[in-house]
């Protein structure tokens, strides 16, 4: 009599794994935007009949609700909707799975007609290799990989910068010394943040020291409060995320602790804990690159823009924060502009005190691409699965 | 020392939520209902607590209606798979992808929003002994009505008829409707009572622990206190502690992550699901404790009078 209802309880439990990779593929939900109101058509005659409008497509790794990551990029294709008006027609797919989902989902823009395709995290880097491989009448733009091909380019913000200047504030503004990141995976793009975090907050404070919590998601709200929660336990009494949610933001501000916001203003979460927010403008190089196939300029290219573009901003600086930190802030963001700063510049150890980068030296694109280890004032190890 | 103390807080601050919908989900599986959609109600939950607490600025108020719109979204599953007999698992599911579906829907205007100051929790005097004060006595009121929620439904389900009448429909339906109980309507309580638990542990989620709202912010949760009715042989005892258990480990990897031991942080969060498969393993190993515990009409439709 036991078999038998046994057995319904493991069907119980494989229909409940089932249902939630089902409750992932219903949730990437599809909404095509309408246009805005329509420009006055030109008058001239000499104009030609407007062509069919280019077909821009955008994947989301979270919801556009999400505050952070997901929303900024929204703001973007939002942008170069009011910019171009009729002559683009924008769609964007969210909340896609990183991994074989999102190769589905990119056949399905292209199908659709969609001659443009934004994917914006790194998770859709090989799943775009393969579709771009397939349509070659389709430009491909992939944010924060390093993957390219005759149609298929790769753009990113220089976040390091913002990271930097986070950094800045954090150090004047800690008085344990020790402050916190939580981070979503240990790859190069965070580790840069976070080493760059740390290094701002050693040009003002040299004693910082840094602990980072990994979480191993973009997005899960509970989760980050409880990595900010754990970070504040160990000590750390400023805190910065590279997640996608203002949910640190919010342990900070309960526990009466200071962090930042991250991805888009976050102000108005927490107006006791936010010392400032480090946001992204997408818009700028979307305006670009849709400008470039327009004007059929598109070509590969790896873009690379920060505070100088106007892609990373450092806005909304606490009252709080004391002058002399906001005077270096302004000193920083006027050298990133000119070109005179550097965010990485040698000497730079590593936390074995290893010299990763030699005195003097200033870091390429390779290096900072490359980074697998953290810098000294960070503890512990960067975690390699190996 | 002090360490290990606010590792206790965060871990009892983490099971709370898998404490009451585990709770919830055990009492509607102990009247033979399986409703496997957890994740919906606590989703559904979370935004019906969030925008009391936002309009209202009261948690009390919050919790309650949190409760309500549970109970009200279990109470359509109920009558489907009660009254219908439509299937349970797939009817579970369905309210699950509902739920999630439904909540991010109506709660695009509270993303982004933000709740009113919270107090303090800290229990004068209690909270100022060392060590245990921070432990135990610097907690939101949930977690404490939480333990003491196990400690009603074991009261309930084993000293009182009520609790004899309604595990008695778990075994047998068909025996318990020939003495002339209302299999059903019981039923359908006990549906509720589980759906009111889990849109309070949603709530706790969003209106205490995050706090905020978006969608989809209970993040498997649900699933996993479903695991848990098994992983606790459907005893409220076990069920504290298996939520503890997988409270404890969560919040372990993060503190040793943050304190700057040596292990890869992907397979740290790996191990709250591996224990959880190892009890399961351990459990099943020994057929006598399910078969001791598991409700012998557990997922089966009743139908009177054939």
């Amino acid at each position: 009599m036991i078999q038998p209802k046994k057995r319904a309880m493991l069907g119980a439990v494989a229909l409940g794994t089932l249902s939630a990779a089902a409750a992932l593929l219903a949730g990437c939900s599809r909404k095509d935007e309408a246009r805005p109101a329509a420009a006055p058509a030109p008058a001239s005659a000499v104009t030609a009949a407007p062509a069919e409008p280019l077909k821009v497509a955008f994947i989301y790794v979270g919801p556009v609700g999400d505050a952070g990551w997901t929303f900024a990029h929204d703001q973007g294709r939002k942008a170069i909707e009011a910019k171009f008006g009729d002559r683009i027609r924008t769609t964007f797919v969210e909340k896609v799975p990183e991994g074989p989902d999102a190769e589905r989902v990119i056949r399905d823009l292209v199908a659709q007609g969609n001659r443009l395709v934004f994917a914006t995290s790194f998770g859709y880097m090989d799943a775009m290799e393969k579709v771009a491989r397939d349509h070659p009448e389709v430009r491909f733009e992939h944010a924060t990989g390093y993957k390219t091909s005759a149609n298929l380019r790769v753009y990113e913000g220089r976040f390091y910068e913002d990271a930097f200047i986070a950094g800045v504030v954090a150090g004047s503004m800690t008085k344990s010394g020790t402050l916190g990141f939580v981070g979503s995976f240990p790859i190069p793009e965070v580790l840069r943040n976070v080493n760059a975090f740390t290094l701002g907050a050693q040009s003002v404070n040299p004693k910082v020291t840094t602990r980072v919590v990994w979480v191993n998601s973009w997005f899960d709200p509970p989760k980050e409060s409880e990595a900010a929660q754990s970070l504040i336990n160990q000590g750390a009494d400023v805190l910065l995320q590279n997640t996608d949610s203002s949910a640190v933001l919010q342990t900070a501000e309960k526990n009466g602790k200071h962090a930042f916001g991250w991805d888009s203003d976050m102000s108005a979460f927490a107006p006791r804990a936010h010392l400032a927010s480090c946001v992204l403008n997408w818009g700028v190089y979307y305006e670009k690159a849709v400008n470039d196939v327009l004007n059929g300029t598109w070509k590969t290219e790896v873009t690379k823009w920060g505070t100088k573009e106007g892609l990373t901003d450092f806005v909304k600086i606490a009252d709080v924060v004391p002058a002399d930190a906001r005077a270096r802030v302004d000193e920083i963001k006027a050298g990133l502009k000119a070109g005179t700063f550097q965010v990485f510049k040698g000497p730079i150890l590593d936390n074995t005190g290893k010299e990763v980068l030699a005195a003097g030296a200033v870091a390429d694109d390779a290096w900072k691409g490359g980074i697998a280890f953290f810098v000294k004032g960070i503890d512990g190890q960067v975690p390699t699965g190996k | 020392m002090n360490e290990i103390a606010l590792l206790v807080a965060a871990t009892l601050a983490a099971g709370t939520p898998l404490v009451i919908a585990g709770l919830g989900l055990l009492i509607n599986e102990r009247a033979g209902v399986v409703n496997l959609g957890a994740e919906g109600m606590m989703l559904i939950g979370a935004l019906a607590g969030f925008a009391a607490a936002h309009h209202t600025g009261s948690d009390a108020l919050a919790f309650v209606a949190a409760a309500a719109a549970g109970a009200l979204a279990s109470a359509l599953f109920g009558w489907l798979v009660i009254w219908l007999n439509a299937n349970q698992y797939a009817t579970g599911l369905a309210l699950s992808l509902f739920g999630s579906g439904f909540s991010a829907f109506v709660g695009i205007g509270y993303v982004g929003k933000k709740l009113a100051e919270r107090p303090s929790y800290a229990i004068p005097g209690l909270s100022d002994i060392p060590l245990l004060g921070g432990a135990l006595f610097r907690q939101h009121p949930m977690v404490y009505v939480a333990v003491a929620l196990v400690a009603v439904a074991i009261w309930v389900l084993y000293r009182t008829r009520t609790g004899l009448v309604l595990r008695a429909i778990g075994e047998s339906p068909e025996s318990a409707h020939a003495l002339g109980y209302p299999v059903r309507l019981i039923r359908l309580a006990a549906v509720t009572v589980g759906g009111a638990l889990c849109g309070v542990a949603g709530a706790y989620l969003s209106v205490v622990y995050a706090p905020l709202w978006v969608e989809a912010m209970v993040a498997g949760r649900g699933w996993i206190a479903l695991a848990l009715t098994t992983f606790a042989t459907w005893r409220p005892a076990r069920l504290l502690l298996g939520a503890y258990l997988f409270g404890g480990v969560t919040m372990l990897q993060l503190h040793l992550q943050a304190s700057g031991v040596q292990v890869a942080s992907q397979f740290m969060s790996m191990l709250p699901y591996l224990a959880a498969i190892v009890v399961l393993v351990l459990i099943s190993r020994n057929p006598a404790w399910i078969r001791v515990n598991m409700p012998a009409s557990l997922g089966k439709p009743f139908l009177p009078g054939q």
